[in-house]
């Protein structure tokens, strides 16, 4: 066992605990709270991918953006005391789930995946960046990005401001 | 045995399935948010596996899990604002009260 192995093992079973935390705590501020805690996990684990500038962008956007509207969310709409109650559909949801992971975890299995043997690039920032915005790059999902930001926001604003 | 590819892949397909567990068995709309969040994140760390283990100098796994963060963003700016719409107009955020369009 190496160190990233360690690494990846304690990230993993980080991750999957807050998540199972976050569908199953009753109360919904500290669910939310383990959210957070399973993106942290999640930028780890893209630190032992090297993928270094996601990570830091998962960091900003999930850990401080997301996950500061979501614990918003919550204490705007005062539904604390109702707890997290299971639906009608908890068996089929669990049946559904189950399925899914056994047809992915068979399809991961069966498949012969071409690993490549080179080394990946560190760091990855300006690689990304001119693979954006390079030659040949994704200047135009780029900027399509940008105007569905935009528009998000704008909807954001027109579907909570007061008649 | 060293982690590999399908150490990442089987990882992520665990997140996505709590995740969709998640938000097909809660009521609290929050709640639902915050599994398909999950299920975003899971999506990401397979993209991002992908990109090192098969392409490692291509980046295109990098730049497409760049692009779900933008529009997991987007999804939930507007998603917390209908909740909040929601709330306001129903005094709840039960998805089985919210059934104003039902036949």
């Amino acid at each position: 066992m190496t160190v990233l192995d360690i690494v990846f093992w304690l990230l993993a079973v980080i991750s999957i605990g807050a998540a199972l935390a976050v569908v199953f705590l009753q109360n919904i501020f500290r669910a939310a709270l383990f959210l957070v805690l399973c993106f942290f996990a999640v930028a780890g684990l893209f630190i032992t991918l090297q993928a270094d500038f996601l990570a830091v962008a998962q960091v900003l956007i999930y850990v401080g953006a997301i996950s500061i509207l979501i614990i918003l969310a919550i204490m705007l709409t005062r539904e604390m005391w109702r707890g997290n109650p299971g639906g009608r559909f908890q068996l089929p949801a669990f049946i559904i789930a189950l399925g899914l992971f056994g047809v992915m975890v068979w399809a991961v299995i069966n498949t012969s995946w071409q690993i490549s043997a080179e080394l990946p690039l560190v760091p990855t920032t300006a690689a990304i960046g001119s693979r954006l915005f390079g030659e040949g790059g994704l200047l135009l999902p780029l900027e399509i990005a940008a105007v569905l930001l935009l528009a998000a926001i704008l909807g954001a604003i027109v579907l909570v401001r007061e008649k | 045995m060293s982690v590999s590819l399908e150490h990442y892949l089987i990882l992520s397909a665990l997140l996505f399935c709590i995740g969709l567990y998640g938000a097909l068995s809660r009521r609290n709309t929050i709640v639902i948010l915050m599994s398909i969040e999950i299920m975003l994140n899971a999506v990401n760390v397979a993209l991002v596996a992908f990109s090192r283990y098969i392409v490692p100098l291509v980046l295109t796994g990098q730049v497409f899990a760049l692009f779900v963060m933008v529009v997991a963003a987007a999804e939930v700016a507007v998603g917390l604002a209908i909740i909040i719409a929601l709330y306001r107009s129903r005094e709840t955020v039960d998805v089985e009260q919210a059934d104003l369009m039902k036949g």
